[in-house]
């Protein structure tokens, strides 16, 4: 039994429209979030990962365009006119990306960790400054208030001595310390859901296993849900419990941690996961790697994106038709059609 | 001789000694000398034959610059640098002159981190993978230099009619084979390969590292692998060396590194990889604190206020890296005496 999810994507499609043709970044994903999960979406570059994080706090940059599907939200505090919600949701994807009630979501409800600390603060203003900023924003509470807040929220993602750090400039902390601030600032306002876009790929191995702690106790102690978004599939064993494996902007498997790692269904999941080196994969031996590379965005392979370099391709099934996601075992879920035949005549 | 193997009784190929790079840090209008970075401080180590040297750690503990410095990209400030040239005779590669470097050059080549920022645009493969031909051997002819190129595309798995593409016709992981051809065209004996499969997705990391072991089983080449990635290093090195804020904490044959550490740092290191198996998820044990700034680092030994089993001799005295068991070096007072926890198998 499964509780309601509070974010449900369903069949989301984002089109970037340039004048060399119409790269479909984001086609066809669908996926659930519920409170207290941590959801990990994990590809490799150009599986439009960072583009669905994007398209849900609808902040796609144009050319960019969200031009179909669903993003049911259920708000847990903001309060939407009647008009936009059903059962409780509101679909992200109808509401202006400019617009007041997309905007009250925005930070409050939805917040993001983005991917380069360096360059999502700004060098002339005090973490402080931004912080109340933040808080001021959504929450109706004079300068002194937010202020204590802001040193709360500095404390607990583990900044020593807020009260020097809140003067401070953004250049002036080191990786570690920046990533925190930038925590801090994405809890600003409580949010229900976290995107992390990368959040530790730009850091080292021993601060992000300090910032992976961090985010998997702040997620224990306030039951936040969090889309995990990443390319490393050991961060993604380590904080996911629920995994979405993307490949040119497809779904192409999608369930449980254990499950995803321990019986992978798909044979892109299942070559990526034997492609990996690992501390304890014998020295000197050669990988069974994958072949191939990920084809251009504008030379999308027709049927399965994964045909071209999948060993078990059958040819007139995967280059014609496009498999669709389906229910494999429990929560688990695959679009191949080794696991679904295609269906008969065209 | 049979590349992979260790010849640790032959003579070394390449011999860093006290090898040491200061950066001075200047401050004001008159540029006035107020410090020194010690990017590498006091670093030795030997690198045998057919071997692959891995040199490990975190953002700015030295491993770039110390690459750089064997290669003479940058003049280190002191130290030897002895290599063995094919012709048998041992030269300091630190003082040499850029003329008495020049035919050094062919016996040592470099894979760089980034093939999206180290391969001209303007320049189509076969210029790319030609240019050293024509540098260091002279070569003018250009069918000469189109079969080399031929065969050395054919070598790291690129169809040779690719030859007068450019850069941005090629995928990443192509692209770092192309960094890889015109390392490998002169026919060197020493690689040093920076972060070469870091810039890289997933599934083309495997295809480079399986390529880059081939290469060395085919053409007897020796490998320097610094990478950040513990992962990548245990899975492509003989012998793997620790460095911690500009010197070596350890230096030991992989597998006895990987399964006994002797150093705190390493032990902590090795902690901090996220291993890809739901099931093993309480192993991550962080690191406190940061790492120090090399241009004011702690006194004693420079890992002592994160180390967990610090004591007051580690905050006075600085450890010597010392052969604490055969083969296995340590930079640590109570190297051998603490129990570490390694990776098991």
């Amino acid at each position: 039994m499964q509780e309601q999810p509070i974010l449900s994507v369903r069949d989301l499609r984002t089109y970037f429209f340039l004048d060399e043709g119409i790269v479909r970044a984001v086609d066809g994903v669908s996926f659930e979030v519920r409170a207290g999960e941590v959801v990990g979406l994990v590809g490799e570059s150009g599986c439009g990962k960072s583009v669905t994080g994007k398209s849900i706090l609808r902040i796609v940059e144009p050319p960019g365009r969200v031009v179909g599907g669903e993003i049911l939200y259920r708000p847990q505090k903001v309060s939407i006119q009647k008009a936009q919600q059903a059962n409780g949701f509101v679909d992200l994807a109808k509401l202006d990306p400019m617009g007041r009630e997309m905007r009250s979501i925005r930070g409050a409800e939805i917040a993001l960790i983005p991917q380069e600390p360096m360059a999502s603060f700004s060098p002339v203003h005090t973490i402080g400054f931004q912080l109340v900023e933040a808080i001021r924003l959504h929450q109706a509470v004079d300068e002194e208030e937010a202020r204590l807040i802001a040193l709360e929220r500095l404390r607990e993602v583990g900044v020593p001595s807020p009260e020097q750090r809140f003067h401070a400039y953004s250049w002036e902390l080191s990786g570690g310390l920046r990533q925190r601030a930038i925590i801090a600032m994405a809890l600003a306002c409580n949010p229900a859901l976290l995107i992390a876009d990368e959040p530790t790929t730009a850091i080292d191995v021993t601060t992000q296993a300090q910032v992976l702690n961090l985010l998997r106790s702040l997620q224990r102690e306030r039951r936040m849900a969090i889309i995990f978004i990443t390319h490393d599939l050991g961060v993604i064993a380590q904080v996911a419990s629920y995994v979405v494996v993307m490949y040119l902007g497809c779904v192409v498997e999608r369930g449980p941690v254990e499950d995803i790692f321990h019986s992978p269904q798909h044979p892109y999941t299942q070559a990526l996961l034997r492609s990996i080196p690992s501390l304890r994969t014998p020295p000197r031996s050669f990988l069974p790697a994958i072949e191939g590379s990920i084809p251009h965005p504008f030379n999308r392979p027709p049927g399965c994106p994964f045909h071209p370099r999948c060993r078990s391709f059958m040819p007139g099934t995967c280059d014609r038709q496009q498999p669709t996601l389906q229910p494999v075992q429990g929560l688990q879920w695959a679009s191949c059609f080794l696991l679904h035949p295609a269906p008969q005549g065209r | 001789m049979p590349a992979g193997t260790m010849a640790q009784d032959e003579k070394p190929l390449l011999e860093v000694r006290s090898l040491k790079k200061y950066f001075p840090l200047r401050k004001g209008f008159f540029r006035r000398l107020i410090g020194q970075i010690r990017a590498v401080d006091d670093v030795s180590f030997a690198i045998y034959e057919g071997e692959t040297l891995g040199l490990v750690g975190e953002s700015g503990c030295g491993k770039t610059t110390t690459a750089r410095c064997i290669l003479r990209a940058i003049d280190p400030t002191a130290g030897q640098i002895l290599f063995r040239t094919a012709a048998g005779d041992v030269v300091d590669v630190a003082t040499l002159s850029e003329d008495e470097l020049r035919p050094l050059r062919r016996e040592m080549q470099m894979i760089f981190q980034d093939p999206y920022a180290s391969l001209n645009p303007r320049m189509n493969l076969l210029d790319i993978v030609s240019e050293p031909l024509i540098v260091i051997e002279g070569i003018k002819s250009r069918e000469e230099r189109v079969q080399r190129v031929a065969q050395m595309l054919e070598m790291v798995g690129l169809r040779p009619e690719y030859m007068l593409r450019y850069p941005h016709a090629f995928s990443g992981g192509q692209r770092q084979r192309i960094v890889i051809a015109r390392a490998l065209v002169l026919h060197p004996r020493l690689v040093v390969a920076d972060e070469p499969v870091s810039a890289l997705d997933v599934s083309v990391r495997a295809q480079v590292l399986n390529l880059m072991l081939r290469l060395q089983q085919e053409l007897s080449l020796t490998y320097l692998f610094v990478s950040h990635d513990l992962s990548v290093v245990k899975h492509i090195c003989n012998r793997v060396a620790v460095m911690y804020v500009g010197k070596l904490v350890e230096l030991a044959p992989t597998e006895e590194l990987f399964a006994r550490p002797l150093h705190p740092y390493t032990e902590a290191l090795m902690a901090a990889v996220p291993i890809p198996d739901p099931r093993i998820r309480s192993a991550m044990l962080p690191l406190e604190g940061e790492v120090p700034n090399p241009a004011n680092p702690p006194s004693g030994c420079y890992f002592h206020p994160r180390c967990r089993y610090s004591q007051p001799l580690c905050r006075e005295q600085a450890p010597p890296l010392q052969e604490a068991q055969p083969g296995h070096l340590a930079a640590c007072h109570f190297a051998g005496q603490l129990s570490l926890r390694g990776v098991s198998p």
